[in-house]
């Protein structure tokens, strides 16, 4: 099988529109809503999760023919929380601020259903190459989701992206305002909702 | 004692996991169809949280803190590991007696009952306590003794099952709306959420 044959685009491209992790298999909501208030911890958890689902992916493939049945899911569960220890260290020595924006949210990775889902969906039937595909493909389609909700929020919340003040000053001495909902919990939710509307709307065709 | 209603009141308030954390949302979107079953899965979601915290709290300030096993080791990064095994035991243990005490709550909750086991409001609460325990003991949010603990997991665990069921609620009610066709299921949901989210907030300036 080739590495980069039809099948293995369609599992790569997929996930990020026909078959996007969050608007249409519903994983992975949780995390995705609570770091999303601004864009740079939108992208540093995006990447992540899209790391962590593709690595785990690679090795639960390459050993599912030896896991037991009975107690495959606390065998993903371990190998999910080493790789994200690692993941979190990592952030910690690296980019601390951001480790502590995203608190305990990068912890929280381990529970996150898009892992689970694609390890017992995908992984455990097939190769660790597609499975490989198949991680990075539902990690940056989840990914996507949070970049887009994120962006919109810091941009109206604070009139800024990634830190840069984008609305000039003079909007502000006109009359402009931020808009100060978008950064309260409540509005991911509406805006994530709204997301999903424009997507089935336009989109995505029921099968 | 006062510290404890505090901490009891705030978590299922002001410190709620679907409203102000979003924790345990994939189980909560699936579940909310109707009353009983979201009853049923928040009540389950209760006793693992009152059992999993305190075990936690035990976990954190008697092995993986610093200084605990060895002086001079601090073991916290092996808290995600430890955490994990003890939500999928405890979750496994719930499961058998739910199956053997209320068949039919276990057919009604199917899959999701194993899947507790990777709740994010589980995890979650015991990744807050553990956050928690290093605040500031005079805060209202500080764990400081394994009453707290307990305190801190019933509450998230009522304020869990509050959200559960009146999401419940309003999904019965919502069956007999007109909803635009792209905005059914999932994208009204949301939206409901975030109103009651929305909601909630008037409780955040709230002193007890």
């Amino acid at each position: 099988m080739a590495l980069f044959s039809k099948q293995n685009k369609e599992i790569f491209c997929n996930p990020l529109n026909l078959d996007n992790p969050i608007m249409v298999q519903v994983l992975g909501i949780c995390s995705s809503l609570a770091v999303t208030s601004l864009l740079k911890p939108a992208i540093v958890m995006g990447l992540a999760v899209t790391i962590i689902t593709a690595f785990s992916n690679v090795i639960i493939a390459a050993i599912r023919n030896t896991i037991p049945n009975r107690i495959r899911i606390i065998v993903q569960l371990v190998v999910v929380a080493a790789l994200v220890t690692i993941v979190s260290q990592i952030l910690k020595a690296v980019a601390y601020d951001v480790s502590v924006q995203l608190s305990v949210y990068v912890g929280l990775i381990i529970t996150n259903c898009i892992l689970m889902g694609r390890l017992e969906a995908f992984a455990m039937t097939n190769k660790p190459w597609p499975s490989f595909l198949d991680g990075v493909g539902n990690g940056l389609g989840y990914a996507l989701i949070l970049v887009i909700v994120g962006a919109l929020r810091e941009f109206v919340g604070r009139g800024s992206l990634l830190g840069f003040q984008l609305i000039p000053q003079s909007a502000y001495d006109a009359g402009y305002m931020n808009n100060g909902m978008m950064t309260m919990s409540a509005m991911a939710l509406i805006l994530l909702g709204c997301v999903i509307w424009v997507h089935r709307a336009y989109f995505y065709k029921e099968k | 004692m006062e510290h404890l209603i505090n901490l009891f009141f705030r978590s299922i308030f002001v410190d709620n996991m679907i409203f102000a954390y979003f924790l345990g949302m994939c189980s909560y979107l699936a579940v909310s169809k109707n009353v009983k079953t979201s009853l049923g899965l928040g009540l389950a979601v209760t006793f693992v949280l009152l059992i999993t915290v305190p075990v936690d709290y035990f976990l954190q300030t008697k092995v993986l803190g610093p200084d605990c096993l060895v002086s001079g080791v601090d073991l916290s990064y092996l808290s995600f590991i430890l955490f994990i095994a003890v939500i999928a035991g405890i979750t496994q243990l719930v499961e058998m007696v739910v199956e053997k005490y209320s068949p039919s709550l276990y057919s009604a909750l199917g899959i999701f009952l194993p899947l507790i086991a990777v709740n994010c409001a589980i995890m979650g609460a015991s990744l807050f306590m553990q956050q928690r325990i290093l605040m500031d003991p005079d805060s209202t949010q500080s764990i400081v003794s394994v009453w707290d603990s307990i305190a801190y997991a019933i509450g998230s665990g009522l304020g869990w099952t509050l959200a559960i069921v009146s999401m419940g609620a309003i999904r019965e009610k919502m069956e007999y709306c007109n909803v635009p066709k792209p905005l059914q299921g999932l994208g009204i949901t949301f939206i409901t959420v975030g109103l009651m989210a929305m909601a909630m907030l008037c409780f955040s300036g709230l002193k007890f």
